[in-house]
């Protein structure tokens, strides 16, 4: 079995992985903001939900909390669940598990900002929802940039997780292709695939750094 | 006509009583000077003024609009409508300046205006090349904050402010943070401002620049004000407090 006809059978797979990693990252970055508010909110009950909310999701395995999120409805409330859900239950759990991780992020950056921006801000007539996205955000994501692209990098291997309810991404794949082939190539091709995948993913946030580096 | 107008101030921290009973008017073109030993609630005092802390009690008056107003032995806050009009008649230069690193010079002095006071862009951009060129920061428009000198981002901060046109300045020590020599420079600026006949409030520990540029001088101490008086008087005053702490500068008011 050559790399080439093992990469043209994992291929599909490959695409469900890039989607998995790209919609994950598109709930979960909005996400984890919103929960940052919440984590830092003035209202106790509010700050205490997301303090136990962060806690579960960082305290728990994210394989546990895929199985929860696919079997849950079935288990706990007697829904059928159609094999379509698969994909979806995929989404929702990384989403929520990667979300958490982020509003730690996010509230590092947002309480390492100076007052002073806030009161400058605040003298020059911008209101609260200016301040934020115009002066605090900006700065914010520059300060945290670093600490995303970790998590962005354990993401794309996190993604293989998916094997543990069936979902046919690439490692679930490539395991079964390795079992029928008995040739453990598969397997090598798909580490080949993560490896390739996160170094783009390196080159592409050292860029963002860069890019943001025109000030300090 | 009083610019502003604070009345019967009152501001704890907890326990601590930083501000008891402040009075403070200032006239349109006047420069008043705020002295006083570190902990005396001048800042305070420059900080509710601005609403960046609430006072306790007391009264605020803009140009003739109550902004802040006590009932009941506590101050009351008008709509955040009224709050955002009396705003725009101030402006504050702060200690550490306070620019927005991401911002250029250029963008630091426009954006409010154009954003918030909706002016429009040509008329904003004109009015900031203007400032910088009085600032001596012509060349330094694209620049960013981070590669400028603290004297240089503190006259960028200024320009900011009155970018503004506000109707009274704040100056919360604004060369504290700042060498001798560079302070120089912004003393020089704040002068100019005062020539030109800039309502000003500035807090400082620049004595010599007080006695020269200021019509008024407050002296504070314990959230008091023990003095304010004109800057001769201030420095030949009978009042031992004042005469100990204006130490080695007192008796040589010309």
């Amino acid at each position: 079995m050559d790399f080439g006809t093992i990469f043209s059978e994992l291929a599909a797979g490959m695409g469900t992985t890039v989607e998995i990693f790209l919609l994950t990252l598109l709930f979960s970055l909005p996400l984890g903001l919103v929960i940052s508010f919440g984590r830092m909110s003035k209202v106790w009950i509010i700050r205490t939900i997301t303090k136990i909310y962060i806690s579960i999701m960082r305290g728990t395995p994210l394989m546990l909390q895929l199985i929860v999120v696919y079997f849950g409805p079935y288990y706990i409330f007697g829904m059928t669940i159609s094999s379509s859900y698969r994909g979806t239950a995929v989404i929702i759990a990384f989403a929520l598990n990667y979300a958490a991780y982020f509003a730690e992020i996010y509230r590092s950056g947002i309480e390492s900002m100076p007052a002073g921006q806030y009161e400058a801000a605040k003298v020059l007539g911008y209101n609260g929802g200016q301040t934020f996205f115009r002066i605090i955000l900006p700065q914010v994501i520059k300060r945290i940039l670093p600490s995303i692209t970790n998590e962005v990098i354990t993401l794309v291997k996190d993604t293989s997780l998916a094997f543990s309810i069936a979902y046919a991404e690439m490692f679930t794949q490539a395991k079964a292709l390795a079992a029928t082939a008995h040739n453990v190539a598969p397997l090598l091709a798909a580490g080949l695939f993560y490896y390739v995948f996160n170094f783009v993913v390196a080159m592409l946030m050292d860029y963002a750094e860069k890019r943001m580096n025109y000030y300090s | 006509m009083n610019i502003l107008e604070m009345k019967h101030v009152k501001k704890d921290f907890g326990d601590t009583k930083v501000l008891k009973d402040i009075n403070l008017s200032v006239k349109e073109g006047e420069v008043v000077s705020i002295i006083g030993p570190s902990g005396s609630g001048k800042s305070t005092l420059l900080r509710c003024a601005t609403f960046l802390e609430k006072m306790d009690d007391g009264t605020i008056t803009y140009v003739g609009d109550p902004v802040v107003t006590s009932v009941n032995g506590a101050s009351v806050y008008g709509s955040k409508a009224q709050q955002k009009k009396a705003c725009s008649y101030f402006g504050l230069v702060f200690q550490n300046f306070n620019l927005f690193p991401h911002f250029s010079v250029m963008k630091n002095i426009t954006d409010a205006p154009i954003r918030n006071q909706k002016r429009p862009k040509e008329e904003v951009y004109r009015e900031a090349r203007e400032l910088l060129a009085k600032m001596g920061l012509s060349d330094k428009e694209q620049a960013y904050p981070c590669e400028l000198s603290g004297g240089q981002k503190q006259r960028v901060s200024i320009a900011r402010a009155l970018a503004m046109k506000p109707k009274i300045l704040f100056f919360d020590e604004p060369t504290s943070a700042l060498d001798p020599e560079l302070t120089l420079e912004i003393l020089k600026v704040i002068k100019e401002l005062a020539q030109e006949k800039m309502t000003m409030v500035v807090v400082t520990h620049e004595m010599n620049f007080a006695r020269d540029v200021s019509n008024r001088i407050i002296f504070m101490e314990n959230g008091v004000i023990v003095e304010d008086t004109t800057p001769e008087k201030m420095f030949s005053s009978d009042n031992e407090r004042t005469r100990s702490f204006l130490g080695k500068y007192y008796g040589d008011a010309q």
